[in-house]
């Protein structure tokens, strides 16, 4: 099928790019860098954190959810979208128990990059100081959820594929417990005790913040030398580049 | 429950995932809670994980991993049950039963819920899913006593069933229908099947299509969407098969008209589902019908029974060629969110009820991927007649962008609470004096995500492009504190029915309740004025309409009573931090036996 090219404006300036690819990925065509944080290159949209919201023909809407369109005046770098953004950062700092200094993934956060991005200095709301607790159940993970933003990429990625009949979609390691302010990430009891390494490492990894942890191992690259200590969080070294090319390249 | 009943009950719903909340449903009415390694099996027999399954269970409401108890009492926490004397009747039972809200005590569960749809007749709770109504603390010591000799709950009722069809065999309910006055849509009398039969067989389903686009009738679920518009685009949908929607799921507090509409007119709702069926060219249809409704079920599924004999369902509905099309009733399980369209749809697929993300509309990507036309149970009977009237008789009631009648659920301070069915144009002030208010201090308009009005705005005209509705009205008199009394009880509502994902919907409500507690302990400032109008400017980039609204009750008494706001502003002082460290220090220092330095 050929390929539709879409004519749009993104902060009054001409871009073009497939028809139906998201807003994100049609900026980023485009050279321009939208902020995101639950999103991951390649898997399927959340639209969950809100931090990539845009403005499309003046409504609010997530450019990773949104498909970019003919016509489309999407506004991104303006003071009232980085302002909201911006709180978005702030209510997930001032809803979950973040002390930066000593954890483990200070440096590869991507909720600490976004802040350091936005010059956060302290956050507009008030600190709720929810009680949360730590699951160190598990035998080969430390899940935190003082740390988790809520974004759902372990849910959406982290899958379990063993003995499926065919054709079948892999088992949700994580899920959503509960609802409204309750809401958390429950590690599955007997799922969770079977994990292999490479999906405990692979789900540390994809975390954006430090809620899971691999045991028994930690601060392998030190404080000073990791991904966002010397750069800011940007088109270049957001969002797990090796993947998001991947995903391109397909 | 043994393990073969479990294997049972996925027996009959065939190990489908997808129909998951009737799974639940079957374990939770019969073992009053889900065992968790009941839990285990069912994902295993699903394939899915534990924490999968958990997470639809924890969603509900009505849901519980943990015992419930033998009876199961859950009384309605809303506004108009707080006027009417909840409080009373909530002491009541915690006095019988020596246990607090949240607990289980002699197998006897005491919780709270959010609006019941019984704003007419409250205090009201449910009772293992039965509906008590018109609570005073001497019934509430006659029920518990009831529980108490291990009575059934159907021989609970103090021999006093409701009016019209709330008497049957079928429904044995207490609950009255307080049809205060009908028009057109309502009034008229209904013969089952003849509009099928005699009016639709005889149309295309363009022509179906055109009529209801003629009528220019709108969504009645609040959102008002040209109906006739959302079935063209349905129709033009590519799909294997298509479904259509109703919507029973009303849960704005102070709305019960469809509660009136499903037990009035039921056969009218299904007819209408029938008619847009032919129009988009679906093969199924679901009636989502909310928890709290589920007194109704037997009622309609024996409705529906008939209508099959009377070949209005099934193979040829109306004796039309090429079509066929069934109705299925499909619980839910308490959560305000779900009356979302694309969240309605998340939970009938036996998820947890998150609104998706759109586009895709449900109307290209509905249920189970499928096209799917979600319509409210007013729109539906609507429909009925504007096939039946034509559209150019409907597009002639009410005003010119407002067409037709308004359903409207009145409840709160008047002599007579109930359902009102008015031309779209009218003002508020004139509802008022219909349904005998005096001293009307404020009116909810549309229920909580509506907005809080005050005199000086009731000749507003109730409709789409001045005061919209989707027809809860509670209507507030000068006796109530209005912040503390009904603001502050919405803003709780808000908190509890959030879904829990986008970050502003799940923080911003919470934050501005904060402050409207500090506002109310006098201790406001200026400055916190500014932060609830500026932090609720971040509400429209949450993903559904609750998370856009979910600030209102807050915002708009704020702009409409601003001088009750004011007055509690604590004078001369640019900032007061709201925290008191004596009272944060206090319990520590009873810990070490010292008295905080004041």
């Amino acid at each position: 099928m050929e390929k539709k090219i879409a004519h749009f404006t993104i902060d009054n300036k001409e871009c073009t790019a497939t028809t139906g690819v998201s807003i994100i990925n049609a900026a980023r065509e485009n050279g321009i860098f939208i902020p995101t944080l639950c999103h991951y290159e390649g898997v399927k949209p959340a639209g969950s954190c809100r931090v990539c919201t845009v403005k499309v023909n003046k409504r609010h809407l997530t450019a990773c959810t949104t498909p970019v369109a003919e016509g489309m005046e999407i506004e991104v770098d303006t003071a009232e979208l980085n302002d909201l953004r911006s709180s978005v950062i702030e209510l997930l700092f001032t809803e979950g128990n973040h002390y930066c200094p000593a954890c483990e993934k200070s440096g590869n956060c991507e909720l600490q990059a976004l802040a350091y991005r936005f010059g956060i200095m302290a956050p507009r709301f008030p600190y709720q100081f929810n009680e949360r607790d730590v699951d160190a159940s598990h035998p080969k993970i430390y899940h935190d959820h003082n740390r988790c933003i809520l974004c759902k990429r372990c849910i959406r990625i982290i899958k379990d594929e063993k003995d499926l009949p065919a054709g079948s979609q892999g088992r949700s390691i994580f899920a959503f417990n509960q609802r409204a302010k309750k809401v958390k990430i429950k590690l599955d009891d007997r799922l969770g005790k079977e994990l292999s390494d490479e999906l405990a490492q692979k789900a540390m990894d994809i975390c954006p913040v430090g809620s899971i942890l691999v045991k028994e191992t930690g601060f392998k690259t030190p404080i000073g030398q990791r991904k966002f200590d010397k750069e800011a969080i940007s088109l270049d070294n957001s969002i797990n580049l090796k993947a998001m090319k991947e995903a391109h390249h397909e | 429950m043994t393990t073969q009943e479990i294997h049972g009950i996925l027996d009959k719903y065939k190990h489908d995932k997808t129909r998951l909340m009737d799974i639940l449903y079957d374990i939770q009415h019969k073992t009053n809670y889900i065992p968790m390694d009941k839990v285990d099996i069912i994902a295993d027999e699903l394939n899915m994980s534990s924490a999968d399954v958990e997470q639809t269970i924890s969603f509900y409401h009505f849901y519980s991993t943990k015992p419930r108890g033998k009876y199961s009492i859950c009384l309605n926490n809303s506004v108009v049950a707080n006027m009417k004397g909840r409080e009373f009747v909530a002491q009541a039972f915690k006095d019988e039963l020596g246990c607090e809200f949240g607990e289980v005590k002699d197998d006897i569960g005491l919780f709270e819920t959010s609006c019941i749809g019984m704003s007419d007749q409250e205090p009201a709770a449910l009772i293992n899913g039965k509906v008590f109504t018109n609570l005073t603390t001497y019934r509430v010591r006659e029920l518990i006593r009831d529980m108490r000799l291990g009575m059934k709950v159907d021989d609970m009722f103090a021999n006093t069933f409701g009016d019209s069809m709330n008497s049957s065999p079928l429904i044995k309910s207490c609950v009255r229908n307080s049809l205060k006055r009908t028009g057109p849509i309502l009034g008229q009398e209904y013969i089952p099947g003849k509009t099928l039969k005699k009016q639709v067989a005889l149309m295309s389903p363009q022509d179906v299509i055109n009529e209801l686009k003629k009528s220019h009738l709108r969504g009645r679920g609040g959102a008002g969407f040209p109906t006739g518009i959302k079935w063209e685009f349905a129709r033009k949908a590519k799909g294997e098969k298509k479904y259509v929607f109703c919507n029973a799921d009303e849960g704005e507090p102070g709305t019960f008209k469809d509660r009136v509409i499903l037990t009035e007119k039921p056969g009218m709702v299904f007819e209408g589902m029938v008619i847009a069926a032919y129009a988009i060219g679906a093969s199924e249809g679901i009636l989502y019908l909310r928890y709290e409704y589920r007194y109704l079920r037997k009622y309609l599924v024996d409705v529906l029974d008939k209508m099959r004999k009377n070949n209005s369902l099934g193979k040829n509905p109306g004796g039309i060629k090429d079509f066929e099309f069934d109705i299925r009733i499909q619980l839910g399980a308490g959560a305000y969110v779900c009356g979302e369209e694309s969240a309605l749809i998340e939970s009938a697929e036996g998820k947890r009820g998150e609104p998706r993300n759109r586009p895709p509309f449900p109307v290209e990507k509905g249920y189970l991927g499928f096209p799917t036309v979600v319509n409210n149970v007013e729109t539906l009977i609507a429909a009925v007649r504007i096939i039946q009237n034509g559209g150019e008789w409907y597009q002639k009631l009410g005003t010119k962008e407002s067409t037709g009648t308004k359903i409207l659920s009145v409840s709160g301070d008047c002599l007579f609470p109930g359902i009102y069915e008015l031309e779209w144009g009218f003002t508020v002030r004139t509802l008022l004096e219909m349904v005998g208010a005096r001293n009307t201090q404020a009116v909810q308009v549309g229920g909580p995500s509506g907005a809080l009005i005050g005199p000086e705005q009731f000749d507003r005209n109730v409709c789409y492009s001045d005061l919209a509705t989707g027809g809860s009205m509670i209507v507030i008199d000068n006796r109530r504190d209005l912040l503390k009394d009904v603001v502050l009880n919405f803003m709780e509502f808000f908190i509890e029915e959030s879904c829990g994902s986008c970050v502003p919907c799940r923080n911003i409500p919470t934050l501005l309740k904060q402050k409207l507690e500090k506002i109310l302990e006098g201790k406001a400032t200026n400055k916190d004025f500014d932060d609830i109008n500026n932090w609720a400017k971040m509400m429209p980039i949450n993903r559904c309409g609750l998370g856009h609204t979910a600030a209102n009750p807050i915002i708009t008494s704020l702009k409409n009573f601003r001088h009750l706001y004011r007055e509690r502003l604590k004078k001369d002082i640019e900032f007061e931090s709201g925290f008191c460290l004596d009272d944060a220090i206090r319990e520590s220092c009873e810990f070490v036996d010292r008295i905080p330095n004041i």
